[in-house]
């Protein structure tokens, strides 16, 4: 397992809910209280009206594949995964993230833009679990 | 700024270019600054200005012996010296300094005293883009791409095509690192890098360093060398992760600070002999096109496909062979300008005749920042 080779987040104050809600298996987003505009990544205030009245919520999990590549070279600690897709899937609630898409070929021909994806959560460390999306239950593969 | 107040007096590059193992960072940073201070006649004790990016302008000032009453040290990636013209234009106009020296130097391929990369795994970057195994901008800039693709009808034989065309331009220059001439089927059979990128649609990683130095346009026709005008600038940025970037088909760092560039100079795209884009990767050229307003979104691939940009069309594009080709240490935006001098001195190795107008388009990070310069050889 060459999991613990790989770039960890280290969490802030300001990020410290994100990564607790991906330790308990929830995608937890933020909403303006005063805008009401999901945003990602986390920070104490709304990035489009700068208000500071936000709430973390947990988020659907739910998206779409929206770009990707597929790295032929390998981050310390992906030496066994190479080739694989780094991805960016927009969520339901509209902010987009970078991920890992699981439980799909990583080719072309398997990720096909737009196709519904659906959060899993992979444990790292004992305290660090990484967001990652994989083709939506149901959806055609 | 005022339009043509500033010029550019000195410009050069380091004496070698491509690996050279026996020259550190500050060393390409002295060499390049050396060889632009003989380029316009000038002693270090000349400079009262300095800006870099990379190094600390502290540390190029004490190296070289300067003694400045301005400073620089923006650095906000490949684009860091098109900003760097902009600020010392104004600093100039403001008075707060005279002669302005501006450097570069990177030992990207040797890595002779080069520092390690930026961004631990505190930062946005770290938490949210590294663990998901991104290995430096062959990974990540590349991102956008595909939905450029679905969105615009970009094929991967266009994608090629941008470096077909820029190698063109590099067989005619004597210092590109590669000059063999190469065809779309060349660069789709090129090793994967990051799919849908292959390794010849991706730049170089070389050694070298350019220099330049700015004075007022009053004192610059006092220089051995044409003066290069500026005449429009402009500056800014998104987004530090290439995953929050607002739209992935176009870059609004490029499009404010092209837009504020071309408002300065008072001038429209077709008014422009010249073009360097700062290629970092192929999609780069495509996306400056169309978010510089030389073409419209969606059909600046099919503008370099039809030879628009190549030797003897009627944009010339990266006319260097740029990162591509030519040279690429890291932080390419010093070539683009220099370049960009060159075509405008009559003395470029693929001289563009009567080229009168050049923009030179930097990108920092991966379409972090931008920077848009705006030269020209006549006084406006």
């Amino acid at each position: 397992m060459a999991e613990h080779r790989k770039a960890l987040p280290h969490p802030t104050p300001e990020t410290q809910d994100f990564w607790d809600g991906a330790k308990a298996g929830e995608l937890r987003l933020q909403r303006c209280n005063d805008c009401k505009q999901a945003y990602f990544p986390p920070r104490p205030f709304c990035p489009a009206c700068a208000s500071r009245s936000v709430a973390s919520f947990r988020a659907t999990g739910r998206g779409r594949l929206y770009s990707y590549v597929i790295n032929h070279r390998p981050a310390p600690g992906f030496e066994h995964e190479a080739p694989y897709a780094i991805a960016v899937v927009e969520l339901d609630e509209g902010p987009r993230m970078m991920t890992s898409m699981v439980e799909v070929p990583q080719t072309p021909e398997a990720l096909v833009l737009d196709m519904p994806v659906e959060a899993v959560f992979e444990p790292a460390t004992e305290t660090i679990s990484v967001p990652k999306f994989r083709p939506a239950a149901g959806a055609v593969r | 700024m005022k339009p043509g107040s500033v010029a550019i007096v000195g410009a050069a590059e380091t004496t070698e270019m491509g690996t050279i193992p026996n020259v550190s960072v500050i060393g390409l940073h002295a060499d390049a600054a050396l060889n632009t201070l003989a380029d316009c006649g000038l002693t270090p004790g000349d400079i009262d200005g300095v800006a870099t990016a990379g190094e600390s302008p502290v540390a190029i000032a004490h190296y070289l012996g300067i003694t400045p009453t301005w400073l620089d040290g923006t650095s906000v990636g490949g684009c860091s010296f098109m900003l760097h013209v902009r600020h010392a234009a104004a600093a100039i106009n403001e008075g707060l300094c005279t002669t302005v020296l501006i450097t570069h130097g990177e030992s990207g391929r040797s890595r002779v005293g080069a520092g390690g990369r930026p961004g631990g795994a505190a930062s946005l970057q770290g938490q949210f883009e590294g663990p998901y195994g991104t290995s430096g901008p062959p990974s990540s800039f590349t991102i956008p791409v595909l939905r450029y693709m679905k969105e615009c009808g970009l094929t991967h034989e266009q994608l090629a095509m941008v470096a077909v065309v820029q190698r063109e331009w590099a067989a005619m220059n004597p210092r590109a690192s590669f000059r063999d001439p190469i065809t779309v089927e060349d660069v789709l059979n090129s090793r994967m890098i990051a799919y849908p990128f292959h390794l010849l649609e991706c730049c170089l990683v070389t050694d070298g360093g350019g220099a330049l130095v700015l004075t007022s346009a009053d004192r610059a026709r006092d220089f051995p060398r044409k003066p290069v005008y500026i005449i429009g600038t402009g500056e800014s940025c998104e987004t530090p992760m290439v995953s929050q970037m607002v739209d992935f088909t176009t870059s609004r760092a490029f499009r404010v600070s092209g837009k504020k560039a071309f408002d300065e100079a008072g001038i429209t795209p077709a008014d422009v002999d010249h073009l360097m884009v700062y290629d970092a990767f192929a999609h780069l050229p495509i996306y400056g096109l169309e978010d510089l307003g030389f073409c419209k979104r969606g059909e600046g691939a099919q503008f370099i496909w039809e030879g628009n940009t190549r030797p003897g069309g009627k944009l010339p594009l990266n006319t260097n062979g740029g990162g591509l080709s030519y040279m690429h240490s890291g932080m390419y935006g010093m070539y683009a300008l220099q370049e960009s001098v060159r075509q405008l001195r009559g003395v470029a190795p693929a001289q563009v005749p009567g080229a009168k107008i050049s923009v030179a388009q930097g990108v920092g990070g991966m379409f972090a920042a931008a920077g848009t310069v705006i030269m020209s050889n006549e006084r406006p």
